[in-house]
């Protein structure tokens, strides 16, 4: 023992400090590893899904040349401009085209496993473009689901040596596939596509939003600035704060008990599920909104008070353009919340299979993570790919919208 | 004739309206001999368009709820509809059809039977069509031109308008209450009628869970109808396994980042740990029955159990309680910080360390906060659905081994109102009377918390 110490620095006293000190040492890293841990857990989350879903952006193809000046399908603009245009191109044979050139080009055993609706693009593209039909063109047609899991080394055996034999002479191949952007729902996971999904989430969004933002910013005015303190007052605060921790599902059984008994017609319409959401952001605006009015200082109101402002106008001109950016910031997240709910949509009736894009707020839709969901469930392994994309598409939505928020935060936040 | 236009019509008119009343507060402006009038012109216009627009658009919202059954009445009283089924899904199938091409919804009836009900729908719609236009245009002319004649130089427009502004304010912040009311009214009317059909005590103290949708609503069996096990799936999944995992990690997790980490990690970590929170719960559902549920499947394999369930109650417990981490962080920091400074700097100054600071004065101080912050969470993983969805089983299961299959409340819920039946069927309505049961529990926990969190928050204001 060193002699400079203090007399009170005995032996025992030195083994208990090292042992207060150890126990210090310890505890820092139980709480960095929990850090550690949740860090990991989302990195683990992101990389599986990142991994998984590289595939879901492509699809197995097969190039096939097809000589329109052979075929005999006549294609004037005027009509191709026109609705039916995919059905008058079936009438005059395409898909038995699509399929005799297919046989030609690899082969009979392999033609059969062109996806039926292949020629759906085919048609696709005549349409965009009708002056293809004077030339020999080469598309990328996708391949049947089973060839698909057969080339990713699944299924059948016979179907794994069929897709090894194509690879092998170079016919067939895994490309990026842009149409998944753009295509909807199909029964086939070569055929699918989340834009029919991602437009029935941006009318529901936007339903949500017309319905939650105003109610929302206009009850958090009256409750901050104007309400009276009486048992009134108390209730609405409590039902807002209890509405804010209810479970969705709970929103999900009142939408179905009331919106869809008033209007069974709109049933998995976006316009209904808009508003069940709506009932389910409008207490995360309130709250957000609040504290953003409680915010601005009150000199901002006596100052305005005092020139002859009166309190509505005090309010309108003063306080809500001061605290608008928090009212943003929390109606943004809000709105990421909404746009990632699935179950209260699932009550509503948004499940169902919806081939088409929605063309409007009353049309049957369903919406992102409904789609998810949907896809998860599917059997076929193709699915498992295009489940991880459509969740890359939903996170990469989430995350320009948190980040927007964070930006608006960071760059209007004021201390007075 | 759809609601935008006639919302589109209304914007219209109330534009109109305020564009002549502020001209006509105008010409009252320069005719007073000071140039002033009571109220800015601005007011009088906003009074006016004011009066046009909310009696329309109250109009459009009890239009749009009765026109389409009045529409379907002038069909089914048209000698055409005679022909019809008696009633039953062909009927609305055919009803459905015409009204699709009639609306141009869709290009052609699939059914020949709906032809020839096309023509009387087309008619009944653009009669109710017109009607609904007029009455628009009369409401609004009415409304605006009581509005305009009360415009003079000495009207109080502003007042009056300030009056409605905060009539309107009122009644944004009572849809609240009217949500809590909508929830509660729909939940207790199903609930009850369900509890006509099954009683209460088999509901709440039976053991067995198997509710048959298809068997007849008529002749139910009680005693297939109790849920215990569904409590016991949600308590274990949500309050135990779920809590195992969040608790520890949450409040560790909170305690280094307001006490130990440096500036820089914190800015760091505090947004990663508000993905991991913003993360879609359908993500955590995928993630869970892809990945972890296989991975337990394995590793219990592994050790010797015989047969494991792959959708055991342990993959949803555990994800579920990652999804919890930064709830239980976020309330746990923030309790942390309601206390004192002087408390820690005053154990700090008697030559306790950080850790002994921290185990001995701040979570002590701070437990009524952590506390209700649990509780919270619990109440947020007992009404969590789609991880269970997902990753949990719909099987009932009496059981506390987690590596069993196990079900939910909200699993059941989703099961139920997803399936063929009939909404008359007690299958159906217990759904309801899950969710009444989630509902009121879900609200006590609340209840109790924000209580708890209020009276600690003031214990040192």
């Amino acid at each position: 023992m060193n002699e400079r110490v203090a007399p009170t620095r005995t032996a025992s006293f030195e083994a208990r400090l090292q042992k207060r000190y150890a126990a210090e040492r310890r505890f820092k890293a139980i709480g960095l590893g929990a850090i550690l841990f949740s860090v990991a857990v989302l990195l683990f989350l992101l990389a599986t899904m990142t991994l998984n879903g590289i595939g879901g952006f492509q699809r197995v193809e097969m190039d096939v040349p097809i000589d329109f000046t052979q075929a005999g399908i006549a294609a004037d603009p005027t009509m191709m401009a026109q609705p039916g245009a995919v059905n008058s191109l079936q009438a005059q044979g395409l898909p038995e085209v699509v399929s005799f050139y297919a046989s030609q080009a690899l082969g009979e055993e392999a033609a059969a496993e062109i996806g039926p609706d292949a020629w759906r693009d085919v048609a696709a593209a005549i349409i965009a473009d009708p002056s293809i039909l004077r030339e020999t063109v080469t598309f990328s047609l996708p391949t049947s689901a089973d060839l698909a899991s057969g080339y990713s080394g699944e299924g059948s055996a016979e179907m794994q040596a069929l897709a090894q034999k194509l690879n092998d002479e170079g016919k067939l191949a895994k490309n990026f596939d842009p149409g998944f952007l753009g295509r909807s729902d199909a029964t086939n996971p070569q055929q699918v596509g989340i834009w029919g999904a991602l437009k029935g989430s941006m009318l529901t969004m936007l339903v949500t939003l017309l319905m939650a933002f105003p109610i929302g910013v206009l009850a958090a005015l009256y409750l901050e600035e104007y309400a009276p303190r009486n048992r009134w007052t108390d209730l609405i605060e409590v039902s807002i704060n209890n509405l804010a921790a209810v479970p969705s599902i709970i929103f999900g059984l009142l939408g179905l008990a009331v919106f869809l008994t008033l209007f069974p017609s709109y049933r998995s319409a976006p316009l209904i599920g808009g508003m069940t959401l709506a009932l389910m952001t409008m207490p995360v605006i309130v709250i957000s909104g609040r504290n953003a009015i409680k915010a601005v200082p009150p000199s901002i109101r006596d100052g305005a008070l005092a020139i002859g402002a009166s309190p509505v106008q005090v309010v309108f001109h003063h306080v809500l353009p001061l605290a608008l950016p928090g009212i943003l910031t929390g109606t943004i997240i809000g709105m990421a919340r909404a746009l990632g709910e699935t179950a209260p949509l699932l009550m509503i009736g948004m499940r169902a299979f919806v081939a088409t894009p929605p063309d409007g707020l009353t049309s049957p839709a369903t919406v992102l993570p409904v789609q998810i969901f949907l896809w998860s469930d599917e059997i076929d392994r193709g699915f498992v790919e295009r489940t991880s994309a459509a969740i890359i598409v939903l996170l990469l939505f989430l995350l320009v919208m948190n980040g927007l928020a964070i930006y608006l935060r960071n760059k209007f936040e004021k201390k007075w | 004739m759809s609601p935008t236009i006639l919302l589109l019509l209304a914007i219209g008119l109330g534009l109109a309206g305020w564009l002549a009343a502020r001209a006509r507060a105008w010409t009252f402006r320069r005719a007073s001999p000071d140039g002033r009038i009571s109220s800015l012109p601005t007011y009088h216009a906003w009074y006016v368009a004011l009066w046009v627009t909310l009696p329309v658009l109250a109009f459009i919202a009890l239009w749009s709820a009765v026109s389409p059954g009045l529409i379907t009445q002038s069909v089914l009283a048209d000698p055409a509809a005679a022909e019809l089924p008696a009633f039953g899904f062909q009927r609305d199938a055919l009803l459905n059809e015409a009204r699709n091409v009639a609306t141009g919804t869709a290009p052609a009836v699939f059914n020949p039977k709906a032809t020839v009900l096309i023509q009387p729908y087309r008619d009944a719609i653009s009669f109710y069509g017109s009607i609904g236009i007029a009455a628009t245009l009369v409401i609004a002319f009415l409304g605006g031109a009581w509005a305009f004649l009360r415009l003079k130089p000495d009207f109080a427009a502003r007042t009056k308008v300030e009056r409605i502004v905060m009539a309107i304010l009122l009644g944004a912040s009572l849809v609240a209450i009217l949500t809590t009311l909508g929830i509660l009214a729909s939940l207790v009317f199903e609930t009850v009628r369900f509890f006509g059909m099954v009683s209460p005590i088999d509901f709440l103290f039976g053991t067995h869970w198997g509710p048959d949708p298809m068997a007849r609503a008529a002749a139910v069996d009680g005693s297939r109808y109790g849920a215990i096990p569904l409590f016991w799936g949600t308590i274990f999944i949500g309050a135990i396994i779920a809590m195992i995992v969040a608790i520890p990690l949450g409040l560790m997790s909170a305690i280094y980042l307001t006490q130990y980490a440096a500036p820089r990690l914190r800015a760091w970590i505090k947004p990663a740990l508000e993905i991991l929170a913003g993360v879609p719960t359908v993500v955590y559902g995928y993630f869970a029955a892809l990945t972890i549920a296989p991975a337990i499947r394995d590793m219990a394999l592994a050790v010797g159990v015989s047969n494991p369930s792959s959708e055991s109650a342990l993959a949803a417990g555990l994800v579920m309680g990652v999804m919890i981490i930064p709830f239980v962080s976020s309330m746990a920091d923030d309790s942390i910080a309601a206390v004192p400074q002087a408390m820690r700097d005053g154990s700090l100054a008697m030559g306790a360390t950080t850790s002994e600071t921290i185990r001995r004065v701040l979570v002590p101080a701070a437990l009524p906060g952590i506390v209700a912050g649990i509780m919270l969470a619990i109440s947020r993983a007992i009404g969590e659905t789609m991880i269970v969805v997902m990753a949990a089983s719909t099987a009932a299961n009496l059981t506390a081994n987690p590596l069993e299959a196990m079900t939910t409340v909200t699993v059941q819920i989703v099961a139920m109102l997803t399936g063929e039946g009939s909404f008359d069927h007690p299958a159906t309505l217990s759904a309801f009377a899950l969710g009444f049961v989630l509902f009121m529990v879900t609200l006590g926990l609340n209840f109790v918390a924000l209580r708890v969190v209020k009276r600690f928050r003031e214990a040192y204001e």
